[in-house]
């Protein structure tokens, strides 16, 4: 009997419904493109949401799915971040600095330092650093958001797994990892702009004249894309063999390599795909948060992603990506100082600052209460409904 | 005849314990074998070896026709080569189906881009279908393996390991657990496996073994003892001595 992907993975079809739909509404009320009921700045929020989405699934496809708890994914969501960022800060400076030059022709090595001057001034380097090479060419930049994280991941992941580091000991170590390279990035001479960061990364250049209002839509779209895409992608990957093995592998990983099995390949195959597919989020991402800098890659990011997809509930793909929704969103209206502060009397609650308290409350909670997060609600909630139907 | 695994001279020390002691083993290519001993006579030491867990200070362990040196390989290149390992504790994984269970037990391409793009092919599917019949699990293929009973468990991860086509069976225990009429049924279906491939049976139950009607090697010590039939062991003073006296 032969099936299509589609009808043997009916959530598949559920999940890009809903994407397409939630995307359709949203440019509705748009500003560029609709109603304009929905503002600029909360567009770009839904945008950045799903990118977190995005890599909420790999780290769902490698914790949930793989049982190896990293936290140091948001360091390759950083770095994908970091890589495109070069390009837009890079040639968004080039066209200011063409359009300031007047009526003399410059040399492009005068054009080199006058960008060189403009970007780097600020940490008083007159020299455009060797990781430049690359950034006044968007094709060489969009290849090096795969490729910098994916071989920084496989050189990492060979010799974590190679040495057989497993539980916590490789999670302390990704914490370890993500500290190193965010500490890195903080000093000037990284190359990347110290602690200023890369800013302006919201202007794309070439495009000034549409607007931030139809960019924004743009990239929520090209969220939705990669999200969707990421979706039906992840879903492959563990609805077959592939995915029985790495379930395998987080039940029972001796077991798995008496089957035959090399444990440690199909680890460093998952590390490396899901830093690629974060990179690409964190690519996403950047450009519509506008400013990258390295306290964004600290350790603390990777947990708030594993606590994410806690809430959500591991295992499950679509948990994933109602956990990091939900908890990223409701964490915009706390600290966004749109909660209504709590007046106790003898003390008020600030929600900007007891935000955390809550959200490591519930992560405490659905830990111990509802270790399925989010997603076991909704199975538990369909069994039901299926046992009222057959009664 | 060739042998099929030879063992030579391994030693190995656990923190100053010495768990095997010169250990020279062979067993041919299609050879029903039962290995005894008291508690830490190093007779699962003497398993992780052979299937890459441990490794010996010293010897050497042959394997194949071609005296393949399996100390240089992983666990994973071991079961590859042949070698499959039934544990005393059924392990099988309790989250997936039966039939999921089996299919990833099923002899094909171990590495994970192959393993991505793999599809079961019909002959597959049917592999799957008559190994669950063979272990009695026909109707229990699409239950997760963690709802099945204990038993059923334990045959699953028989069926597992035939599934894996192995040309040795190392099997840690098998009467463990199991009802009298099980116990009977596992005996048959070990006597009928040794007819085409190498079979070990680690036990510690007498009436078990006598039943399987093998050679048997008795370990003490990290050592062999004695070898040849059950009678033939157990009529030696030296084992009735360490073993079988108590």
């Amino acid at each position: 009997m032969k099936q299509g992907f589609i009808s043997k993975n009916p959530n598949v079809l559920i999940f890009i419904s809903c994407l397409a739909l939630f995307t359709l509404v949203i440019t509705v009320l748009s500003e560029a493109y609709g109603t304009g009921l929905i503002s600029t700045s909360m567009i770009k929020t839904l945008g950045k949401t799903l990118c977190l989405c995005l890599i909420a699934l790999a780290m769902d496809l490698i914790w949930g799915f793989t049982g190896i708890l990293s936290l140091g994914h948001f360091a390759f969501f950083g770095l994908g971040g970091y890589m495109i960022g070069m390009w837009l800060m890079y040639a968004r400076t080039q066209d200011i600095v063409l359009t300031q030059s007047g009526a003399l022709p410059m040399t492009p090595q005068e054009i080199q330092d006058a960008v060189t001057n403009q970007i780097f001034g600020v940490v008083g380097t007159s020299e455009l650093p060797m990781v430049w090479h690359f950034a006044g060419s968007l094709p060489a930049q969009l290849a090096l958001v795969v490729l910098v994280p994916g071989i920084l991941a496989l050189i990492f992941g060979w010799l974590a797994f190679k040495s057989r580091v497993t539980g916590v000991y490789l999670s302390i170590l990704t914490q370890a990892g993500t500290l190193a390279l965010s500490l890195y990035l903080f000093q000037n001479d990284s190359g990347l702009r110290g602690n200023n960061g890369l800013s302006g990364l919201q202007n794309i250049p070439g495009l000034d004249s549409v607007g931030q209002a139809a960019v924004s839509v743009w990239f929520l779209w090209g969220s939705a894309l990669a999200l969707g895409l990421g979706y039906m992608l992840l879903n492959w990957v563990v609805s077959g063999k592939f995915g029985s093995v790495i379930r395998g592998i987080r039940d029972d990983e001796a077991r798995v390599r008496f089957l035959g099995y090399s444990v440690e390949s199909y680890k460093l195959f998952v590390f490396t795909l899901t830093a690629v597919i974060a990179a690409i989020a964190g690519a996403l991402y950047y450009p519509q948060a506008g400013i990258i800098n390295p306290a964004e890659i600290a350790p603390i990011a990777s947990i708030y992603l594993a606590v994410w997809v806690a809430i959500g509930g591991r295992g499950k793909l679509y948990g994933a990506v109602l956990g990091a929704a939900f908890v990223s969103l409701v964490s915009t209206w706390f600290t966004g100082g749109k909660a209504p502060d709590i007046n106790l009397g003898f003390y008020t609650v600030k929600w900007v600052d007891w935000w955390s308290v809550l959200l490591g409350l519930s992560f405490v909670l659905v830990t111990l209460l509802a270790p399925q997060g989010i997603a076991g609600l909704i199975s538990w909630l369909g069994g039901l409904r299926k046992k009222e139907i057959q009664k | 005849m060739s042998q099929l695994l030879e063992v030579s001279g391994i030693s190995v020390t656990f923190d100053g314990f010495r768990a095997i002691n010169n250990l020279s083993f062979t067993i041919g290519p299609a050879e029903l074998r039962a290995i005894i001993g008291p508690n830490g006579a190093g007779k699962t030491t003497f398993m992780d070896i052979v299937t890459g867990k441990t490794k010996p200070d010293e010897g050497k362990v042959l394997w194949g026709e071609m005296s393949q040196n399996l100390l240089k390989l992983n666990e994973s290149k071991i079961a590859q080569a042949g070698v499959g390992r039934k544990f005393q504790r059924p392990t099988v994984f309790e989250d997936q189906s039966v039939a999921d269970n089996l299919m990833m037990a099923l002899k094909a391409d171990r590495a994970p881009w192959k393993v991505l793009f793999w599809k079961p092919r019909q002959a597959d599917r049917d592999r799957v279908v008559a190994l669950a019949q063979q272990v009695g699990l026909s109707d229990a293929l699409d239950r997760p393996s963690g709802e099945l009973s204990h038993g059923q468990k334990q045959w699953l991860e028989i069926g597992m390991l035939l599934a894996q086509e192995p040309r040795l069976l190392l099997v840690d225990e098998p009467a463990a657990g199991m009802t009298l009429a099980e116990r009977e049924q596992t005996t048959a279906l070990l006597v009928e496996l040794a007819k085409t491939r190498a079979v070990v049976v680690v036990e510690h139950d007498m009436e078990f073994v006598r039943r399987l009607n093998c050679r048997v090697t008795v370990l003490h010590e990290g050592s062999v003892l004695a070898e040849g039939s059950l009678d033939h062991v157990t009529a030696n003073p030296r084992v009735i001595e360490v073993y079988l006296g108590r």
